[in-house]
């Protein structure tokens, strides 16, 4: 297990390192120029550009500049931003908010879509398996923010229950709309995965062993059936935390809330370089991190993989 | 259906009846209409007996050991007419309640392949133990001793270090022997054995169905052994049904029917069985295939394969009748059927 | 998860022993009893409707969808009246009208009819969904070819890149490189998301590609003197092409969708292009003054994504019931 989780670790660094890449490199390439947008309209004197260019290593070449930056990262250091802030503090303050919201989502996803799935893979072929399914389209066939605009028009301006814009109210009261509205959309897969997943295995050999033993339905279900479903879900679930930092963005647009979406489209805007890539080296490694704690998860759950 | 009952004609010892099989019909809705998967099973199974059921592949023989043990899946399957008595209780009318009370504690099942047939995610002394918690309410510790003991019966060595393995981690043939134990686990009076070599590897086949010869015998337990192949049948069994098309087409003493067939389809089995005497000639084989499970001929399944086959075969299906001391045959021409034999 | 393909097998002995020796078992044709009870238990009798494929009610509906925003797409003077132009007889006056006899969906903030507008959206989302899925098509196919037929160090630096791309959340990497450009088209918007669509489709190809060419009608044709080329063609493409469309298919919701959700939280589509995520936009901030603004687009996009994601399952289930 130890020998298995540092392999992996160290099958993450060439992805981390060409993950970084790629984002330096578009970053690098942003068109404008970092210190114009810094200095707005009055332009800095030449001596003051000079300086921060310098300070910044604006001028280096770009394979000096990601070599800096990379060296940094290794000892924590995720450089600063234009107003001498630490990068990575800018993150780890926002971080919990996006954190909490895609958290809460997720938690809400599960429960939504193992719900539906369990239940139509129960009821497979019947009239309680297809009004599941029918649910299942329609959560996937409308765009999430249009679940989301209506859900703020309708519950935060029409209705007046929860604030439209903000996240004053703190967890969870603020974060259950935009959480629900998440989960809505991604429990979709979820249910469709656990519904399928379940059918199969209803249908396998062993749970006619099971049968076969004198098992009452309800512990051939939930003591064999469940079980060998879960195997393809908990992978699923598992690598879709990590979307769902991803899926946060937009919706912290659209629900005004402070999170790292936020934080990275006003550095986009402000081309402040190294803001972005922190971010997106962030969550590049927090995803990879997921992806090996489901790894590892797997092993326990389905004791065929032997890690 | 009194023609079902051989022995007690035969004046054999009476003993006792553990299972009785009456008139069983299982059918299966497809999309392309009801396919009559068994038709009309008659059959009994003494303490101490071991029957054989013997046919190919669609001939319902896995299908009736389903319905005995309530597994088949309904839907598709459904059973309009019948009985099984499990000594003397109707299972197809018992409560639901009553019937998981019986069904792996009186009567119990080894599958074919024990791979598929293990719940890959519990260890295998969790699925044995199982039945006593379930059955007899044994605490987790007690359960799992059983456990142990039961996998040292079946010889599975070292099993108080292997209790916790899972069954991947088992070869083909103590996987079927951990299979084994779970179906004996419960002492049952009845044992069903559904192809349980097939998936094995040769010589790990010939130690299964000694274990399960030697099981049945020291528990004075009904063995049904339901298998294609006629040499496994030959080795373990005192009694054979051969099945074909969702029938018995003959049942009598093992040796005897195989020797001295008195039905066109098992005379066609037994001939082609490689042996000897067959050296360097093409096998025999029986030309044709078996009629179409969702349009059964009006008349006998066999006929049109049948060398003996007559006009009355195309409209009428004969009976399973008595022709010998404790042997029956379904088929018009049994008399010239015996005497082929002799030839 | 292999073992529920095993179980597909467990009903009945499929490979008798008995079968080499004894024909009886060996020809087994239609409606041969063994198949025939195994598949009953498999397969409600109601599943196997007959009838052509695109007259099955699911294929009707989506197909009727899917048919009539192509059509709205590239002609959207068909459906908008010839002649007319989403910028044509606007009349600032009337901005923010609700919907009337003359301007059915209303007016928007310019003045301008809506129903024209929001007809003329169409095009940007389906261009943009339809040309990523085919562009990720496309490379999924021949990287995956390549790294699942070659294997070796082409496999290596193909899955490589996989899981680099894969490291990346798909829309945080769109997110940055839309932002390398100021003005933003459906073209830039087709260049951002498509730069990192491919890795799924190439992980899959990779895989069924790997899986075709070890079966052993391949391997055996390999034996027998078959060039790459030959195998390529004759097996590999069609036991692994039509899967991938299928999946890709199934997609092109999603597409949509992203570019409506990027457009519509101002990273997408910028004015001057015509768009249901910039109409989205634009009608937030009227939100109470004119939900109409709001309302139209979001129909006719959720109709969309709804109609393309009907399509993309009912050709699934059609055509790879594996993947269901």
């Amino acid at each position: 297990m130890l020998g298995y989780t540092i392999r992996r670790i160290l099958q993450m660094v060439p992805v981390v390192i060409g993950a970084t890449f790629i984002i330096y490199a578009l970053t690098f390439l942003m068109p404008g120029d970092p210190v114009a947008a810094l200095t707005g309209s009055r332009p800095l004197p030449e001596s003051t550009v000079a300086q921060i260019r310098l300070a910044y290593h604006l001028d280096d070449p770009f394979l000096v500049q990601y070599g800096n930056y990379m060296l940094g990262l290794v000892q924590g250091n995720f450089g600063i931003d234009f107003f001498g802030r630490p990068v990575l503090g800018l993150i780890l303050e926002r971080l919990p908010v996006t954190f909490a919201l895609a958290m809460t989502a997720w938690a809400l996803k599960m429960v939504i879509g193992l719900a539906i799935g369990v239940y139509g893979g129960l009821r497979n072929g019947q009239a309680g398996d297809h009004f599941a399914l029918v649910f299942t389209v329609i959560f996937l066939g409308i765009p999430g923010f249009v679940i989301a605009l209506g859900a703020q028009t309708v519950f935060g301006v029409q209705l007046g229950w929860v604030d439209p814009a903000g996240i004053r109210a703190g967890w969870p009261l603020a974060f259950i709309l935009p959480a629900l509205v998440m989960a809505i959309e991604a429990s979709a897969g979820l249910a469709r995965l656990t519904r399928t997943s379940l059918v199969d295995v209803l249908r396998a050999e062993y749970l006619r062993t099971a049968r076969a033993k004198g098992l009452s339905p309800r512990r051939v279900i939930w003591g064999h059936a469940l079980r060998n479903a879960m195997i393809p879900v908990v992978t699923y679930l598992g690598l879709s935390l990590a979307g769902m930092l991803g899926g946060a963005v937009i919706i912290e647009a659209i629900f005004n809330i402070p999170g790292i979406g936020g934080l990275m489209v006003a550095a986009i805007n402000n081309k402040e370089g190294t803001v972005v890539v922190g971010i997106a080296t962030m969550l590049v490694l927090v995803y990879l991190l997921f992806n090996l704690f489901v790894d590892l998860l797997y092993g326990i759950i389905d004791p065929r993989v032997r890690i | 259906m009194s023609t079902t009952n051989p022995q007690n004609r035969a004046g054999e010892p009476a003993d006792e009846v553990l299972l009785r099989v009456r008139d069983l019909e299982v059918e299966f809705n497809t999309s392309k209409g009801v396919a009559t998967a068994v038709n009309g099973m008659n059959f009994e199974v003494r303490r101490g007996q071991a029957l054989g059921i013997l046919g190919e592949s669609g001939s319902g023989k896995s299908v009736t050991a389903r319905a005995i043990m309530g597994i088949l899946d309904m839907p598709p399957a459904h059973i309009p007419r019948g009985e099984i008595l499990l000594e003397g209780e109707d299972l197809l009318t018992i409560t639901p309640r009553r019937h998981r009370q019986l069904v792996g504690s009186r009567v119990s099942m080894v599958f074919q392949d024990a791979l598929t047939a293990l719940n890959p995610v519990h260890p295998v002394g969790r699925q044995i133990g199982e039945l006593y918690r379930v059955h007899r309410g044994y605490s987790r510790r007690d359960a799992k001793a059983a456990a142990i003991k039961m996998m040292d019966k079946v010889r599975i060595p070292a099993a108080a270090s292997r209790v916790n393995d899972y069954p991947h981690q088992f070869s083909g043939g103590m996987r079927q022997r951990i299979v084994i134990a779970m179906a004996l686990a419960l002492d049952p009076v009845l044992l069903i054995a559904d192809e349980p070599t097939t998936a094995l590897d040769v010589t790990v086949q010939a130690q299964i169905l000694e274990l399960l010869k030697e099981q049945q015998e020291e528990r004075n337990m009904g063995l049904i052994l339901i298998t294609h192949d006629i040499s496994v049948v030959r080795e373990v069994t005192d009694q054979v049904a051969v099945m074909y098309a969702g029938r018995i087409v003959e049942h009598g003493p093992t040796a005897e029917v195989l020797s001295r067939p008195g039905h066109p389809y098992s005379r066609g089995l037994a001939a082609s069985i490689a042996g000897e005497e067959l050296k360097g000639h093409r096998l025999p084989a029986i030309p044709g295939t078996p009629p179409d499970l969702l349009n059964l001929p009006v008349g006998c399944s066999f006929a049109n394969r049948c060398p003996f086959g007559t006009a009355e075969c195309l409209t009428a299906i004969p009976a399973l009748e008595s022709i010998d001391e404790a042997r029956h045959s379904a088929c018009f021409q049994t008399r010239e059927v015996l005497a082929h034999a002799h030839a | 998860m292999s073992q529920n393909t095993e179980t597909n097998q467990a009903t009945e002995p499929v490979a008798d022993p008995l079968a080499p020796t004894n024909p009886i078992t060996a020809p087994a044709g239609i409606g041969v009893p063994a198949p025939a009870a195994g598949l009953a238990r498999r397969r409600p009798a109601t599943k196997r409707s007959r009838g052509p494929v695109w007259l099955k009610p699911r294929f009707l509906i989506s197909g009727s969808i899917v048919a009539v925003m192509l059509l709205m797409a590239a002609f959207p003077q068909l459906f908008a009246g010839f002649g007319s132009d989403p910028t044509a007889n606007c009349d600032i006056l009337k901005t923010n009208q609700p919907p009337s006899a003359e301007h059915l969906f209303g007016v928007d903030i310019q003045g301008c009819d809506y129903y024209t507008n929001v007809v003329y959206g169409a095009r940007a989302s389906i261009l943009v969904g339809i040309v990523v899925t085919a562009i990720s098509f496309v490379i999924s196919a021949i990287l995956g070819s390549l790294a699942g037929f070659f294997g070796g160090w082409v496999d290596t630096i193909i899955s490589r890149a996989c899981d680099m791309a894969f490291g990346l959340p798909f829309i945080l990497a769109a997110i940055v490189v839309l932002q390398l450009f100021s003005q933003r088209t459906v073209w830039t918007v087709i260049f951002a998301l498509a730069l990192f669509s491919w890795p799924g489709g190439v992980r899959f190809m990779r895989s069924s590609v790997m899986e075709v060419r070890n079966r052993e009608y391949v391997q055996a044709s390999r034996l027998l003197g078959a060039s790459n080329g030959r195998i390529i063609a004759k097996h590999i493409i069609p036991n692994s092409l039509t899967p991938l469309l299928v999946l890709q298919t199934l997609g092109i919701g999603g597409v949509i969708s992203a570019e409506a959700g990027l457009t519509f939280i101002g990273i997408g589509l910028t004015p001057p292009s015509v768009s249901w995520g910039l109409q989205l936009a634009a009608a937030r901030e009227y939100i109470s003054a004119a939900p109409h603004l709001l309302v139209f687009p979001a129909i006719f996009l959720t109709i969309t994504v709804l109609g393309f994601v009907l399509f993309g399952e009912a050709m699934r289930d059609e055509f790879d019931p594996k993947g269901k």
